[in-house]
């Protein structure tokens, strides 16, 4: 059984004891426990159940690299799913259950799976599920849905909060070893500006559990005393509990910080992505063990022998009373020493090397402990838990030599330094033979804007696998990296002491003769059940590229992408394509490193802060007075301002009815403004739009459209000339700045030379139409001054003076067929002079209307809205509005474009008025029908519906569409389809439905 | 995430303040031109891989538009130039050349 | 008689700096050519300050000339005096090339003041606010989160930020939960 020992525990403290559960269960640990810590101190080593055969899956690592022990963590509005044990740090209240098994985490239904495992192998569901085609949708993609996902997605709304946070560093390294601190400590000595994380809560890596001694101190004390040290320089940050999650371009890298996992009671964020931009960076990211792969390498209970190490002397628990080490190299014999000091059994080392003569074995023998030189495990007996192992010879096919009873066994095929964060942004590798692993090639280096190398590996994450080398490869690096920088550096040596070690030897199937039977059991992704077998069935079947048996296999496809695997399965894929491991080269390492949360990625935006919202100066207003809100772009304005039980239709119909028998009042400020200024403003204004706009008087306004260079419109809107010089442009409420950005670049990019400013001025103005007959009595009832009379101030005039107190611009200009004026005053007057408005228009029955009722006034007259009428390809010929294209100009925006032979095509769909026979309203974007089917059998079409309303003026539906020849069928009657079949019977007539003579705006 | 630095206001600006503007040195075709010319400078754009004039706009800072030569490869920056400008300076091009010798300005 | 108002009057919130809207600030956009000596004369007589160097903005006796573009400059001036500096601008500058425009209802102006003022903005904006790269002096225009801004200190741990009215709300928000106890990264 796993437990607590007696004594030690150089992160724990036991005078402080935490309350935790598990799948219900109460459970007790200490401060400074992970949560797989407290887990195997009560013994519970089943932690989860595999994702393909549900297998019992235990605790194998200590750290990041842990595929198994993946909780449901929390409860309602602080659930999260898939969080590992490993790098949870315990804390009161902790709630965790397990995943993906059913009905229990002992007894599973679905490892019915595993008794399959020989007709479920790798390419399974390729081969399976790809006939007969209609199963797919019926039958197998339901089942696989509900067996498929490993955690539960949360129910409840997050109620944590997270964050961004940018820093800029000269260097930044990344993980808190000794290999970081020394590095840190260089580069804060050379005076560059550093930032040092490190993705657990303690600083110095391996080195305190693997007995290093630095300068002939614990290395203990060498970490705390570089700790200070770096702490106390003004130039260095360190930031624990913070992971370099990804490197990107140009030394952007992600860091995810954890501030109250630990303690979820705080108040404060509870993840911080930092945002770093890093001159230089350093991964000293150190290494991970590998597994060895050896039949029933997965049964719970089977550890890495560095993490049986780190639960021993970090959290003083035990993996097991007796416990069997197999490895290939000497580091493993660490953990075998480090058992027997806490006065563990260790029944016996299998090594499977010839002979072990190093430093550590003479060691572990002069323990007593018994070493099997060219031994292999050939089977681990057990179910939920080991009971023990059979021994065979490494060099034979698996006859067993003996059996030995224990409860743990520690296996360790090597190291792999950890190249994730080098690889993310380009850095490539080199094979290393003797470690045999990949390593970092500095010669191929991620390379910046400035085309310079600007990541450089150190310690272990270089392949440095001896303390005194990572030392001296952090003195090394730290001293280029400053020198890069333009510092200097005086570096002091340190000093290691610690046992020599000799080689390892590859091993990559254990016995190295072993049958399919015994291969089929062997594990290489646990999480993901991907075992030697599989790999070996994909290369015979032809997946010869590493990603192309990644995707096949699963392998390195599970929340832990292939930390563990990825080594072995390359080997193993190598071994049978006749290769060497380099040529089948690596699986792409893509950022995070481990999986971050949603919530850092999100930051402050979500909630009310998701996005902007634009809210004009008259937004409370609307708010207080029930508005029904319709976003357009990120602003906000009001579609209707229901009252009492009116629906919305009923208050478009008030809305409408009140505006055009009496007085409307619309908040127009979202329109875009932009002044245009400058001895060629009129020649560009000329460019920009298709009319001719440098002849327009002052005083007076004009409509425009405005084309891409494709001839397409974008924009239309009315300009009035302020000036000899100047123009306001008003354009599209969606449109201002995408229109600015417009004229900016042609300004800027293509006519530098013409003299023309522009300014976005939008958001200076609050422009509130005044709409109805009784529009002119209104403002004139308000004073100030300014002579609205038809004659001073005529349709399509401007005028610049005082409305009462107000300082207004007066537009007459009309959206809505009505005489109106649209009053434009600074925004900080806006509100005021609303309120002014409805107080002077009460005898009037002024009523504020929304965009939905100034939607269907315009369709009553036939004007377009851009986005409705128009998608991006529509040209203004299309839409009746030759007129206001000059035939003068040799040029403007879109002009050749639209001379393109479909651009001129006569049998372009052209804009009409449509009226059904029945008086109803058209669906929104039908289309009608025409004679005959197209080349997929569907019905041929002629033409479609762009707007369409009830109009409460006239009592019926009315539209207006885009159809072929449609100027030339007025009267005609056509026949629009509806969604549920049938068609609706329609006459094309005018556009202008309401005052076609436009008798109502021009008094 | 790339840093590019503005010629017009001299900030070293990251891309999220700045707005990309595809193919630099455009040169526009208008009324009276041929068919191929047109749809050349409409539609027809470089995609190479490895050496790029492009046109980005510092659009959260002082608002100008502005050139840069870049490797679409390694994102090498090789300079940055005003936007008012029909073809890439001879410095950036000796720059570039000398980085890659393989490559010429077509 | 009416009262102008602001986007977001008396919005205030405590924590880790104050965060509150300054009311009424008079703003004027000038676009000239900024190396033309009539410019910079008008800009100093009307502005009362020389024209900034680039990304610099100068403090003057009753706002600030802020630099905000190679042929832009922000005159920062009373809410009641930014219409007659667009009027002496003009009539300065009869025949010279530019546009001077009251931008002064079109923006928010927030103060945030405290020692956690650097790191409210490093959360929000891509920028390096470190103490030995951004001082006063420097004007920095960037985006706050979502939106568009520009900023300048006025003090040690004292920042002047503009934005669109039309998001002052959005602003006011980000900021003020930038600045919620609890979340005091410490870095600077």
């Amino acid at each position: 059984m796993s437990t607590r020992l007696g004594t030690g525990g150089r992160l724990i403290d036991r005078t402080h004891k935490l309350n935790f559960s598990f799948n219900g269960k109460r459970l007790k640990g200490f401060a400074g426990d992970t949560l797989a810590a407290a887990l195997m101190a009560e013994n519970q080593m089943l932690v989860g159940r595999s994702f393909k055969y549900h297998r019992p899956r235990g605790i194998v690592a200590a750290g990041a690299e842990e595929p198994n022990a993946l909780m449901n963590m929390g409860r309602g509005a602080k659930f999260e799913p898939n969080q590992r044990a490993t790098t949870t740090e315990l804390c009161e209240g902790l709630t965790a259950a397990s995943q993906n098994h059913w009905p229990s985490l002992e007894y599973d239904i679905g490892a019915l799976n595993q008794y399959a495992a020989r007709v479920l192998p790798a390419g399974f569901y390729y081969k399976t599920f790809i006939h007969p085609r209609p199963f797919w949708k019926h039958v197998f993609e339901p089942i696989i849905r509900q067996s498929a996902g490993l955690g539960q997605a949360p129910k409840d709304r997050d109620s944590d909060r997270y964050e961004h946070f940018h820093a800029d560093v000269d260097v930044l390294i990344i993980g808190g070893g000794v290999a970081g601190l020394q590095s840190a400590v260089i580069a804060g000595r050379a005076g560059a500006r550093v930032l040092l994380l490190e993705q657990t809560a303690h600083w110095g890596g391996r080195a305190p559990v693997d007995g290093v001694e630095v300068d002939g101190q614990a290395a203990d004390i060498w970490i705390n005393n570089t700790v200070q040290a770096l702490e106390a320089m003004p130039n260095v940050r360190l930031r624990a509990r913070c992971m370099g999650a990804g490197v990107y371009d140009h030394g952007s890298v992600l860091a995810y910080e954890r501030l109250t996992d630990h303690a979820p009671q705080t108040d404060a964020p509870r993840h911080r992505l930092w945002k770093i931009r890093a001159h230089q960076i350093i991964t000293a990211t150190g290494a991970i063990e590998r597994p060895l792969s050896f039949a029933g390498n997965d049964i719970p209970g089977v550890m890495l022998a560095a993490a049986i190490r780190d639960y021993v002397v970090n959290y003083a628990v035990s993996p097991g009373d007796r416990t069997v080490i197999v490895t290939n190299n000497d580091d493993a014999y660490r953990t075998a020493i480090a058992l027997h000091h806490a006065g563990l059994m260790v029944p016996c080392i299998v090594d499977a090397r010839p002979t072990a003569t190093g430093a550590l074995p003479e060691q572990a023998r002069a323990l007593g402990i018994p070493v099997k030189t060219g031994t292999a495990i050939a089977k681990v007996k057990g179910g939920k838990r080991v009971t023990g192992v059979a021994l065979c010879q490494q060099a034979g096919e698996g006859s067993v030599t003996e059996e030995i009873a224990c409860d743990a066994v520690g296996m360790s095929g090597g190291w792999s330094p950890v190249v994730h964060l080098w690889s993310h942004c380009g850095g490539k590798l080199n094979w290393e033979d003797q470690g045999q692993f990949f390593r970092p090639d500095p010669a191929r280096a991620p390379i910046s804007h400035d085309g310079n190398a600007f990541v450089s590996a150190v310690g272990s994450a270089d392949g440095h696998m001896l303390t005194q080398a990572v030392f001296d490869s952090a003195a090394a690096i730290g001293t280029e990296i400053a020198t890069r920088l333009g510092r200097k550096v005086a570096t002091e040596p340190v000093n290691v002491t610690g046992p020599q070690e000799q080689p390892l030897v590859p091993v990559w199937v254990m016995p190295q003769g072993a049958p399919v039977e015994a291969r089929s059991k062997m594990w290489l992704d646990f999480q993901n059940d991907v075992k030697v077998s599989d790999v070996q069935l994909a290369a015979r079947e032809g997946y010869e590229s590493v990603e192309h048996t990644k995707r096949y296999t699963t392998l390195g496809m599970a929340t832990d992408q292939g930390k563990l695997s990825n080594i072995n399965g390359l080997a193993i894929l190598a071994n049978e394509l006749n290769a060497r491991i380099p040529e089948v080269g690596t699986t792409t390492f893509r950022p995070p490193y481990t999986p971050i949360s949603m919530g850092a990625i999100a930051g402050e935006a979500r909630g009310d802060i998701f996005q902007p919202l634009r809210r004009t100066p008259l937004h409370d207003w609307h708010e207080d007075h029930g508005a029904h809100w319709e976003p357009v772009g990120h602003w906000r304005r009001p579609y209707c301002f229901p009252r009492g039980e009116e629906t919305h239709a009923q208050a478009v119909a008030r809305e409408i009815k009140a505006t055009r028998t009496s007085l409307g009042l619309l908040d127009a400020s979202t329109l875009g403004k932009i002044v245009v200024k400058g001895p060629d403003a009129g020649r560009f204004m000329d460019m920009l739009y298709t009319n001719m706009m440098s002849t327009l008087q002052p005083g007076k306004c004009r409509y425009g459209l405005m084309c891409s260079e494709n001839g397409f419109l974008m924009d239309d809107g009315v300009v009035a000339r302020i000036d000899e010089d100047t123009f306001l442009c008003h354009t599209t409420t969606g449109g201002a700045d995408r229109i600015h950005a417009h004229m900016e670049d042609w300004l800027q990019c293509e006519w530098w030379d013409w003299k023309v400013f522009t300014a976005n001025i939008t958001e200076q103005w609050a422009q509130i139409a005044v709409v109805g007959p009784n529009a002119r009595k209104l403002l004139q009832k308000l004073g100030g001054g300014m002579d609205l009379s038809a004659s001073a101030l005529p349709f399509m005039g401007w005028a610049e003076g005082k409305i009462g107190d107000f300082d207004a611009r007066v537009f007459r200009i009309s959206f809505s067929g009505e005489l109106s004026f649209e009053v434009a005053v600074p925004a900080s007057q806006g509100r005021a002079f609303w309120d002014a408005l409805h107080a002077a228009g009460a005898e009037f029955n002024a009523t504020p209307y929304g965009t939905e009722a100034l939607h269907v006034m315009r369709a009553e007259k036939g004007f377009i809205m851009i986005g409705d009428e128009t998608d991006g390809t529509v040209i203004p010929q299309d839409l009746g509005l030759g007129w206001a294209i000059s035939k003068k100009k040799d040029d403007y925006l879109g002009k050749r474009a639209q001379e393109r032979a479909h651009m001129i095509d006569p049998a372009r769909w052209k804009l009409v008025g449509l009226e059904t026979l029945d008086g109803s309203v058209l669906p929104d974007g039908c289309y009608a029908v025409a004679e005959g089917v197209n080349a997929n059998g569907q019905r041929n079409t002629q033409g479609r519906v762009t707007s369409t309303y009830h109009s409460p003026t006239l009592s019926k539906g009315i539209a207006i569409g885009l159809v072929l020849h449609g100027p030339d069928r007025m009267g005609e009657i056509i026949e629009f389809n509806k969604v549920d079949g049938g068609v609706i019977r329609t006459r094309i007539v005018s556009p202008v439905f309401y005052d076609p003579e436009g008798e109502k705006q021009n008094v | 995430m790339l840093i590019l630095t503005c010629p017009n206001c001299g900030l070293t600006a990251e891309e999220s303040e700045l707005a990309p503007g595809g193919e630099a040195h455009l040169k526009r075709f208008g009324p009276g031109s041929e068919d191929a010319d047109f749809e050349g400078y409409l539609f027809q754009r470089a995609n190479p891989k490895g050496v790029h004039f492009e046109r980005w706009r510092h659009a959260y800072g002082c608002g100008k538009w502005f050139l840069a030569a870049r490797c679409t490869v390694t994102l090498e920056v090789f300079g940055t130039y005003p936007a008012q400008t029909t073809e890439p300076p001879t410095e950036i091009v000796n720059k570039i050349k000398a980085k890659r010798p393989d490559w010429s300005l077509s | 008689m009416f009262n102008s108002v602001s986007a977001l009057p008396g919005a205030f919130s405590a924590g880790a700096a104050t965060v509150s809207e300054a009311g009424l600030v008079g703003m004027v956009t000038l676009k000239a050519d900024l190396t033309d000596k009539k410019v910079a004369a008008a800009v100093f007589e009307v502005g009362g300050a020389k024209i900034p160097g680039q990304r610099c903005i100068e403090i003057a006796p009753a706002g600030a000339i802020a630099w905000m573009a190679p042929d832009e400059v922000l005159i920062v001036c009373s809410h009641a005096d930014a219409p007659g500096v667009v009027a002496d601008l003009d009539a300065k500058l009869t025949g010279t090339h530019h546009l001077a425009v009251n931008v002064s209802d079109a923006r928010v102006v927030f103060d945030i003041q405290g020692p956690g003022a650097r790191e409210i903005l490093a959360k929000l904006a891509p920028v390096d606010l470190h103490p030995d790269s951004f001082q006063p002096g420097e004007l920095r225009r960037t985006r706050i989160a979502q939106v568009a801004a520009a900023f300048w200190m006025t003090g040690d741990d004292a920042f002047r930020l503009v934005t669109f009215r039309s998001v002052a709300q959005y602003a006011f928000d980000v900021l003020a939960m930038s600045a919620k106890p609890g979340g005091e990264v410490r870095y600077f």
